[in-house]
C-alpha cells in the first residue's frame, strides 16, 4: 500500500488543474487592412481545396476521437486543442465557398463569414499548438488526414500575414539568406573545414560531378557540427562518389513550415538544381524530419515532374549500405531506444531503416511503449520550436515523451532528426532530465569498421 | 388517399429520389474539384487496392488508441450494427424489400429484433449524452450533429412503438414510421449522415496517399 503525505498536493494532479492557456498574443505581418487579411486568408484556404481535402472536410462525423491522439489535448484537457477544431475555419471556408451545398450555406447563413478575430484566435491553434505530427490522422475512424490540412490552412494564414513573428522571421531569413539561421555559403565552408581538421576526415566540397549530393540542416551546421563529419565518414567509408555543395546545402524548409509555398518551392528548387547540375543519382537528406517531407514527398511536386535522381534520408542510405555490405560497423554493447521523427517515420514511411541500423550495431534495442509510428512527437516539429511564446505549452506536452522514453530504461536515447534533438535538448534543460538525445548517424560514424582492401 | 397510402407511396418515393439525387450531387461536387498529380517516387503501392485496404483496416482501432476511444467506439458499433439488423433483418422489412427488389433473405425472430432495436436506441442515447457532456464534443458539435442524430433515432423509436400501439392505431403508427424513414432518407445525403458514403472516399484517399509512401495507415 502507498501512503500519501497529505501535507503536499500530488504534483501530477496539481499540474493538470493549474494549467492556464498562455496569454493570447496575435502577431501580424505587413500593413494590410482587416478586410484584406480576411480576403487573403479565404482566397488561399480555397486554393487548397481538392477532392482529397473536400472529402475530408465533408466526411468528419464530429466524433472527437482525434482529441485523444493529440499531445496538446491529452496534456491540457483544453477542448480547443482538438485537432479537427484547429482547422475549423478552414472547414467553414470550404462549406461556405466551395462545398457541394455552399450555395445553401450562404443563402441561409448556416456558416457565418470568417472574421479577423477568429483568424487571430486560430493563429495559436494552427501554429503554437500543432506540430503537424500526424498522430491524430491515425486515430480518425473516417481516415481523415487532419495534419495535412493544418499545413494547408497555414498557407492562408501566411498570406493574411497572421503567423507568429518568430516563425515569420526565421522563414524570411531562410528565404533571404538561404538558411533559417543565416548560414552563408562561406560560413558553411568554414565550418566544414573546421570539422575536417578536428576529425581528420576528408570532406569533399564543390566537386563538379558526383553520384551523391549530401545536404545539411542549418541546425546541424550551427548546433551539432559533428553531424557534418559523421556524414563524411559514412559516405567515405561506403566508397561513395559524393560531395557537399556551397550552392545547395540547406535542407530545412521554413517556407513549408510557415505556409509560404513560394519560399518552399525556392528552397526545394535550389537543391534540385544543384543535384541536376552535378549529375547526382541520389540526394541524401540529413537527420531532419521536415526536410524529408519537403524533398522526399513534396520535392517532385515542386519541380512539376518526377525528379531525375533518388531521394533518401541518411538513415535509409546507411541501412542500405549496411544491408548491402558496403559499410560495416562494430558491435555496440549498449541498450538503446529510438525516437521516430514524425515526418520520417509516421508520415514518411522510413520507419524500418533505423531499426535495421540498430540491428547491425548489435545494440539491445528497446522499442518505446506505443512507439514507432505511434510515437509521441518531440513537441518541437512543424516550426513550433522556433515560437518562443509556445515554450510553456511545449514543455508541458514533453512530459508524455519523457514517460515514453523512461519506460524503456535504455542507456542511450537516439533519433535521426536535428530538430527533434534541439527540442529534446531544450526540454532536457528545462526539466533537468537525465536523458540526452543523441544522433543515430553519429553512433554509426563512431563505430565504422575500417575495411582493408 | 389516407395517410398510410401517402406515406407508402409518394412520400417514400420522393424521399428515395432525393436520396439518390443528393448523393450523386455531393459526390460529384467533391470529385469534380481539381486533384494535383503526385510526382514523388512511390515506395509502396497506392491505387485502388490501397484504398480498399484502408477502407477495411480503419474499421479497427490501433492498439495505442484503444483505451481512450473504447467507449464511444463500442457505442457506435452497437448503434450501427443495430441499425443494419433492424433495417435489413426484420421480417416485415424483408417483405417490403422483396416487393421492391423481387427476392428475399432470412430474417431474425421479431423478439430478437425488438431487443436489438432497444439496444440501438440506448447506444444512440449514450452517444448523445456524450456529445452533450464531453467538453470536446460540446465544442465541435453543431446543428447538423444533433439533427442527424434525431432523424436516425426517429424511425427506430416509431418502429418500436408500432407493436405497443399507444395513442394511435396500427395504420397511423405505421404511417408515422414510414414518414420518419422518408425524413431520414431526405436528410441523409446533405448533412453529416453523408458519412455513410463519404467514408469510402475519405478512407480510400488516405489509403492511396499513405500506402504509396509506405507510411502507416
Ligand atoms: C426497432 C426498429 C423498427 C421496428 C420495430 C420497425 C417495425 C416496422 C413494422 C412493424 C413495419 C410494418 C411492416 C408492414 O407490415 O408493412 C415497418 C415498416 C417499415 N419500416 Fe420499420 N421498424 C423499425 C426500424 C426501421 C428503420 C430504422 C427503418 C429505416 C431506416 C425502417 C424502415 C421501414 C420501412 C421503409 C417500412 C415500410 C414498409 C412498408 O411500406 O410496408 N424501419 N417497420
Ligand atoms: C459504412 C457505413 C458507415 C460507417 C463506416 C459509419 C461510421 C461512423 C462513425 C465512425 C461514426 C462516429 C462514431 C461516434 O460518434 O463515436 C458514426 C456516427 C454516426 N453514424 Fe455512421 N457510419 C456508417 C453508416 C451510417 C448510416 C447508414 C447511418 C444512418 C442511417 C449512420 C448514422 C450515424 C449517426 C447518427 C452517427 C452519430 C452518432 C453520434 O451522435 O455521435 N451511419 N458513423
Ligand atoms: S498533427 Fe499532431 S499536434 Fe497537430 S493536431 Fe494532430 S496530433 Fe495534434
Ligand atoms: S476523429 Fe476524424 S471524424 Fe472524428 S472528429 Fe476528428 S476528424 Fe472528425
Amino acid at each position: 500500500m502507498t501512503t500519501v503525505d497529505g501535507r503536499h498536493r500530488l504534483d501530477r494532479e496539481a499540474e493538470r488543474i493549474a494549467y492556464k492557456p498562455p496569454e493570447a498574443r496575435h502577431d501580424k505581418q505587413g500593413d494590410m487592412s482587416t478586410d484584406e487579411r480576411v480576403e487573403h486568408a479565404m482566397h488561399h484556404f480555397v486554393k487548397n481545396f481538392n477532392t482529397q481535402t473536400a472529402s475530408y472536410l465533408d466526411g468528419c462525423v464530429h466524433c472527437g476521437m482525434c482529441a485523444d491522439a493529440c499531445h496538446y489535448h491529452v496534456r491540457t484537457d483544453d477542448p480547443r486543442y482538438t485537432p479537427i477544431w484547429k482547422i475549423e475555419l478552414f472547414k467553414r471556408a470550404y462549406k461556405r465557398e466551395v462545398g457541394p451545398f455552399a450555395f445553401f450555406y450562404r443563402l441561409f447563413g448556416f456558416k457565418k463569414k470568417i472574421t479577423i478575430d477568429q483568424l487571430e484566435e486560430w493563429q495559436h491553434l494552427l501554429y503554437d499548438s500543432c506540430t503537424v505530427c500526424g498522430r491524430c490522422s491515425l486515430v480518425c475512424p473516417m481516415g481523415i488526414d487532419i495534419a495535412g490540412m493544418v499545413s494547408m490552412a497555414r498557407h492562408g494564414m501566411f498570406k493574411a500575414g497572421l503567423i507568429p513573428h518568430e516563425l515569420h522571421e526565421t522563414a524570411k531569413r531562410a528565404a533571404e539568406t538561404g538558411s533559417p539561421l543565416g548560414i552563408t555559403p562561406e560560413k558553411f565552408e568554414e565550418r566544414l573545414e573546421w570539422m575536417a581538421d578536428e576529425h581528420e576526415v576528408d570532406i569533399p566540397l564543390n566537386i563538379e560531378k558526383a553520384d551523391v549530393l549530401a545536404v545539411m540542416s542549418s541546425i546541424e551546421i550551427q548546433k551539432y557540427p559533428e553531424s557534418m563529419a559523421a556524414t563524411a565518414k559514412i559516405l567515405n567509408a561506403a566508397g561513395e562518389s559524393w560531395t557537399f555543395r556551397s550552392d545547395g546545402f540547406e535542407a530545412t524548409n521554413f517556407g513549408m513550415l510557415s505556409g509560404n509555398t513560394d519560399w518552399q518551392k525556392e528552397a526545394s528548387m535550389k537543391l534540385i538544381n544543384t543535384a541536376i547540375k552535378i549529375g547526382a543519382k541520389k540526394l541524401v537528406l540529413p537527420e531532419c524530419g521536415h526536410a524529408y517531407m519537403a524533398m522526399r514527398w513534396m520535392g517532385a511536386n515542386m519541380y512539376g515532374k518526377p525528379l531525375p535522381f533518388k531521394v533518401q534520408h541518411i538513415s535509409e542510405y546507411i541501412a542500405d549500405a549496411l544491408n548491402e555490405g558496403r559499410l560495416k560497423v562494430k558491435k555496440v554493447d549498449k541498450s538503446v531506444t529510438f525516437h521516430d521523427p514524425c515526418q520520417v517515420s509516421r508520415r514518411g514511411g522510413a520507419t524500418q531503416a533505423p531499426r535495421d541500423i540498430l540491428k547491425h550495431l548489435g545494440v539491445d534495442f528497446r522499442e518505446m511503449p506505443n512507439g514507432g509510428d505511434y510515437n509521441w512527437c518531440c513537441g518541437g516539429g512543424g516550426g513550433v520550436v522556433t515560437i518562443k511564446r509556445a515554450d510553456e505549452l511545449r514543455h508541458r506536452v514533453f512530459k508524455l515523451k519523457m514517460d515514453q522514453v523512461e519506460a524503456t530504461e535504455a542507456e542511450e536515447l537516439l533519433s535521426s532528426c536535428a530538430n527533434c534533438r534541439q527540442s529534446f535538448d531544450d526540454s532536457q534543460q528545462h526539466f533537468g532530465w537525465d536523458y540526452t538525445m543523441g544522433s543515430l548517424m553519429e553512433m554509426v560514424a563512431d563505430n565504422i569498421e575500417e575495411q582493408r582492401s | 388517399m389516407d395517410l398510410l397510402e401517402f406515406a407508402r407511396g409518394p412520400a417514400l418515393q420522393t424521399a428515395a429520389y432525393i436520396l439518390v439525387a443528393g448523393t450523386i450531387w455531393r459526390i460529384v461536387g467533391i470529385v469534380m474539384l481539381k486533384e494535383k498529380a503526385d510526382y514523388s517516387e512511390p515506395r509502396g503501392r497506392g491505387g485502388f487496392f490501397a484504398a480498399l485496404k484502408v477502407i477495411w483496416t480503419r474499421a479497427f482501432t490501433a492498439e495505442p488508441f484503444k483505451k481512450a476511444t473504447m467507449y464511444p467506439k463500442m457505442m457506435a458499433y452497437v448503434m450501427h450494427i443495430g441499425l443494419f439488423a433492424t433495417i435489413f433483418l426484420f421480417t416485415p422489412h424483408i417483405v417490403f424489400f422483396e416487393g421492391w427488389m423481387g427476392f428475399d433473405w432470412p430474417g431474425l425472430p421479431n423478439s430478437v429484433i425488438f431487443f436489438i432495436g432497444v439496444a440501438t436506441v440506448i447506444s444512440g442515447v449514450a452517444l448523445l449524452v456524450r456529445r452533450m457532456t464531453s467538453p470536446v464534443l460540446k465544442m465541435i458539435s453543431n446543428f447538423d450533429d444533433y439533427f442527424s442524430w434525431f432523424v436516425t433515432m426517429l424511425p427506430l423509436i416509431t418502429g418500436l412503438l408500432i407493436p405497443v400501439r399507444v395513442l394511435f392505431q396500427y395504420e397511423d403508427l405505421l404511417a408515422i414510421h414510414i414518414l420518419s424513414v422518408a425524413l431520414l432518407l431526405i436528410w441523409l445525403p446533405f448533412g453529416k449522415l453523408g458519412h455513410a458514403f463519404l467514408v469510402f472516399i475519405t478512407r480510400g484517399t488516405t489509403g492511396m496517399v499513405f500506402e504509396r509512401r509506405g507510411a502507416r495507415t
